[in-house]
This record gives C-alpha cells, structure tokens and sequence, in this order.
C-alpha cells in the first residue's frame, strides 16, 4: 500500500486554487447581476414581466433567442460546478478539510435517499438525481441576489420535465414495445385515450407544478413590494427633499415573506421534482416484462432491489 | 367602438382569473384535511413525528397542483391574454 499524499493545507498553491473556485462561484452570478443592470429598461415602479430577451441570434428556421432564463441557469451550473470542486479540493481519507465532511454528508444522503427511494437496481443514480436537485433548488434561490429565478420560465421546467419523460419512456419500452402499446388498452380498449393523455400529463404536472410555484411567489413578492411603496409614499411623503422618495417600508419586511416564498418553496419544489423523478422513472419499469425478454435469450433475470 | 370593445374584452379577462382561482377551494379543503389527520397521526404516535411530517408535506404539495393550474391559467389571463387579444380586436374592427 502507498503512503498517500497529504495536501499542504496551508500552502500557498493549495489557497490559490481554493480562492480560484470561490471565485468561480461567485463571478457568474455578479456578471448575470451586471447584465441584468445593463439591459434592465428603466421603469417607474414594479413590473411583473417574463424573462429579458438579450439577444437573437438569426438562424434558419426561426430566430435563436437568447434570454435571462438560459444566461442564468448557465451562471448557476458554473457556480454550482465551482461549489463542487470547492468541497472535493483535497479529498483524503483522513479529512484534513472540514469541507469533505459536508461533501461526504451531501453524498451519503443522496445515495440514501435514491436507494430508499428507487431500490437498489437504481443506486447508481444518485449524482443524476442530486444534480436535478442542486440545479433546481439554487435556480429558484438565485432570485435572493434579485436576478430573475430560471424556474420561473416554463421553458426550463418543461426542459427539465421532458428529460424525464424520455427516461420514463425508456424504461417503459424495456418490456417490449408491443407490451408498453397493449398496456395502454388495458383494463378496456375505451380506456386508450385516457391512459395515452395519462402518460403526457405527467411531464406537463411536473413542469407546471414547479413553474407555478416560483412564479406564484415571485408575482406576490413583487405586488407585495409595489403596495409597500404607495403605503410608504402616503404615510411618510410629508418628509423634505429625496427623503420622501425612499420606500422606507420595503427595506426588510418584504424579506419576511420571502422567507416562504422564495426560500422554503423554492427548496420544497425541488426536493419534490426529484422525488417525482425518482418515483415516475422507478414505477416505470415493467419488471415481468422485462425479465421474460431477458429470460428469452439466455440473460439473468433482474430484480428491483 | 374600439374602446368599449377593449374596456369589455379586460373587464371579462379580470373576470375569468377571478373564476380561474375557484380552484383554490380544492386544495385548500384537501391540504386541510391531509393536515388534520397528520395532527392525529402525530398525537398518536408522537415518535413518528418526522416521517409523518416529511409525507405530509410532500403530499400537500402534491396536492396543490390542481390550484396552481388554476393559478397559471389566472396569470396567463391577466398578463398574456391582453396582449394577444388586443391585436386580434384591432385587426377585427378595422
């Protein structure tokens, strides 16, 4: 066995390269902040409107747009990419760093969490449901800095949402296509169209579900504001001079919703997208099916757990 | 002519987000419902506090779809709407 190679915690090299993925954190959502400032039309009071559209990119069918949804969830992916090359920078088996503790736990949970959940025929995809997780759960919290939350776009849950149809979907053409298009007659062929319209509705409720909720706070949030700003307007305008213009009453009680709205729904909402995933991609699989398939050329059978 | 078409076609539009946001009622009455019998649950069987709370609120939330149709289809209707009817209006009086 060899001796393994403790990192120089304090060495100078080991403390750029942290500072380096703090930074690789950090900037993307400052440059999003910046171009937000940049290309924000200046208006009087609140607007509730959908993403900004920065730029089209002229291309053959229909014009390539380029809005605050993508450019966001692009800084969130590079900060979330920074975060965890940050908690796995020098990575031993003793833990020198305190941070390998907290990378340590967020592994063991999700594994847990995926194999309670999904069996252990599915323990691999852990990473897989911890990364929906982490870039659904910081996309609604990046709304805290006061950029636009990209799942507040119904693009970006419908995105998300259709990946995971097609992974049902795969699944449930392991047990034979014919299987999957006989089951959809089943228990009476007048039942054909429903189930049909069953197996679209569960992408669309996840979309929906998850887009309703961002936006639902972020609609109120911003009706609470525009109310705080004419309630302050009309009980301290009395005030002299640009004291009168300063919405006295949006500084912190707007946070207190916030709280709810943005925070913990914003949490909730993606712990339940990918519970969802885990449950619809996990009840998918037609297990008979499948392993009379296998069992016709020779394979071993499969089982759930 | 064109203003009292316009002054109906929101007037109707506030109106049908207002009906839209009936579907508050259902998951209202059901998140209740899920509430009150976790209480019970929980009374019960205090030390099955936490499981009962975490299915609990992943089943509110569950339960809350419904509503949030209604709400997108209000918000659809106040934001949305307007815009694309306004043109339709346009080009049918002219």
């Amino acid at each position: 066995m060899t001796e393994e190679r403790v990192p120089d915690v304090k060495s100078t090299r080991f403390r750029m390269t942290d500072y380096a993925l703090i930074a690789m954190m950090i900037l993307p959502i400052l440059a999003c902040l910046v171009l937000k400032v940049l290309f924000s039309p200046e208006t009087e009071g609140i607007s509730i409107a959908g993403a900004m559209i920065f730029l089209e990119v002229p291309a053959p069918v229909m014009p390539l747009i380029i809005t605050e949804s993508q450019v966001n969830s692009w800084a969130v992916m590079i900060s979330i990419l920074g975060l965890c090359l940050y908690l796995t920078h020098g990575l031993t088996a003793k833990a020198v760093c305190k941070r390998q503790l907290a990378a340590e736990w967020i592994v063991e949970k999700s594994e847990k969490l995926v194999r309670d959940n999904m069996g252990g025929f599915f323990k691999e995809w852990g990473p897989f449901i911890t990364a929906i997780m982490g870039l659904s759960a910081f996309s609604s919290l990046i709304c805290l800095v006061g950029l636009f939350s990209p799942t507040g776009d119904v693009n970006v849950t419908f995105g998300w949402a259709i990946l995971v149809f097609f992974l049902i979907m795969y699944y449930k053409f392991r047990g034979g296509i014919w299987n999957y298009f006989m089951g959809l007659f089943k228990p009476i062929p007048v039942f054909a169209p429903m189930n049909l319209i069953g197996e679209f509705a569960t992408p669309v409720s996840m979309a929906f579900r998850h887009y309703g909720n961002i936006l639902s706070g972020a609609v109120i949030s911003a009706l609470i504001g525009g109310a705080l700003t004419g309630l302050t307007r009309s009980l301290l305008g009395f005030l002299p001079g640009f004291l009168g213009d300063i919405p006295f009453l949006r500084i912190g009680l707007p946070a207190i919703l916030s709280i709810y709205f943005d925070v913990f729904s914003g949490v909730m909402q993606a712990f339940i997208f990918a519970m969802l995933t885990m449950l619809n991609v996990a009840g998918a699989v037609p297990w008979d099916d499948w392993n009379k398939r296998r069992e016709r050329r020779g394979k071993q059978a499969l089982s759930p757990n | 002519m064109l203003e009292l078409a316009m002054g109906i076609m929101l007037g109707l539009l506030g109106l049908g987000a207002g009906c839209a946001m009936i579907a508050g009622i259902g998951p209202g009455i059901g998140e209740g419902n899920a509430v009150a019998k976790a209480c019970e649950a929980i009374g019960r069987q205090p030390e099955c506090k936490s499981d009962v709370t975490s299915t609990m609120i992943m089943g509110c939330a569950i339960a809350e779809t419904t509503g949030l149709y209604g709400l997108i289809v209000a918000i659809l209707l106040i934001f949305v709407a307007p815009g694309t009817f306004t043109g339709i209006l346009k080009d049918a009086i002219k």
